[in-house]
């Protein structure tokens, strides 16, 4: 088992969003203040390494056949629990990430990362498999929503910092709302994606 | 119950809160099957037609969740409709109209993960929508992915043709800054009022 490796995977070489282009839906929709985006990276995180765990465990057990159906089911299940933790005791997340949290069922990462990886390697493989992918989406979110906090509405740490408010870097009426908008969302991920092309590209042409 | 609520909720689907460009859902098959004209217009009509029937099912399935008290349960089980469904439209198409089933190929199973469908779903149980306003909602829903994906679709076949990118912003990133002018476009009709 190789931890360093797949971290590295995880969060650079196979990053799900910049990388794989998995599950763009929720990254562009939530990311719009530091709470948002750290609430649903580490709910991603949690129920993509639970449901790892167990679709590894089950992997001789499920036959083919109806191996999507029984994934979907496993996952819909962990993100059940989830999302009724969060209306218990995390209320205000819960309010502003709606609907995206039983979205997650859907979210492509979760399913990729089952077909892909945990179907076909141990429980523990799995789960270090769950963790850093896991870690690379979080990061990517995390990344994007203070981008667009900052620019969008000039705060940083919204929600968590300073009572909820955040740390004002300069004032609202200066912020591009544009950016806390739809349109703000593709532009940002639009230039991170470009940006990793880059940097492959780069990487590519120093190891010739 | 009246027409001028079916109106906005219809016009709110399709424009106002379109549900790619501005609610989000929906961006794999908006950005995997976009590629080309004839498989965006395929996939739009599925989607539609999906969105209506899901809508239309989980509605009764919703009552009988709320009667049993179980609804905790709701996205587990409206996954599951979601997904029968499916998989019973890809049979019937198979075996009445096979040149559809042929034509849609894989984008048909993958209906099942589109975040559209059990979004409109979820968001049918949010608004206290009632059967009609549901199905019109669920309609008009997938009609608002059909313009989106069309008008992105013609745009990228002339994109892949004419334009010239940065190297690092070629394939998906040019994708998305185009996909995000036109979220910008679309956030025009948000002072929309119908009535």
């Amino acid at each position: 088992m190789n931890f360093g490796k797949q971290l590295k995977e995880g969060v650079l070489t196979q990053n799900p969003v910049l990388v794989q282009l998995l599950g763009m839906c929720s990254t562009m929709a939530i990311t719009t203040s530091l709470s948002n985006g750290l609430g649903m990276g580490v709910s991603v995180l949690i129920i993509l390494t639970l449901s790892n765990i167990i679709i590894s465990a089950l992997r001789k057990i499920i036959p083919d056949k109806i191996r999507i159906a029984a994934y979907i089911v496993v996952i819909a299940g962990f993100v059940t629990m989830v999302d009724l933790l969060l209306q218990a005791y995390l209320q205000d997340i819960a309010n502003s990430l709606g609907v995206f949290i039983p979205l997650i069922v859907v979210n492509c990462i979760i399913l990729a990362r089952a077909e892909s990886f945990a179907s076909k390697n141990g429980v523990l493989a799995s789960a270090v498999d769950g963790i850093t992918q896991g870690l690379g989406y979080t990061l990517v979110l995390l990344v994007m929503s203070v981008i667009r906090e900052f620019l969008g509405s000039g705060t940083f740490g919204g929600g968590i910092l300073n009572g909820g408010e955040g740390i004002r870097i300069f004032p609202e009426s200066y912020g591009a709302l544009m950016m806390v908008l739809p349109v703000g969302g593709f532009l940002t991920l639009g230039c991170l994606i470009a940006l990793m092309q880059w940097a492959q590209n780069r990487s590519k042409e120093g190891k010739k | 119950m009246d027409w001028q609520t079916l109106l906005s909720i219809a016009l709110g689907a399709i424009l106002v809160n379109n549900f790619i460009l501005v609610q989000f859902l929906g961006i794999c098959p908006f950005m995997g099957v976009s590629k080309k004209m004839d498989t965006a217009v395929g996939m739009g009509f599925a989607v539609i037609f999906v969105m209506g029937l899901a809508s239309a099912l989980c509605y009764p399935v919703n009552l009988l969740l709320v009667k049993l008290d179980m609804e905790f349960m709701q996205t587990v089980t409206f996954i599951l409709v979601i997904a029968a469904l499916v998989q019973f439209v890809e049979m019937f198409l198979q075996k009445t109209i096979p040149s559809l089933y042929e034509a849609l190929g894989v984008y048909l199973p993958l209906i099942t993960t589109n975040c559209a469908v059990l979004g409109v779903v979820l968001l049918n149980v949010q608004n206290d929508y009632n059967f009609i306003e549901s199905v019109v909602y669920g309609l008009t829903g997938g009609v608002g992915f059909l313009l989106a994906i069309v008008l992105f679709a013609s745009i990228r076949e002339r994109l892949a043709f004419n334009a010239e990118t940065p190297k690092c912003f070629e394939g998906f990133p040019i994708a998305l800054i185009t996909a995000g002018l036109m979220a910008l476009a679309f956030s025009g009709f948000s002072g929309l009022q119908v009535f």
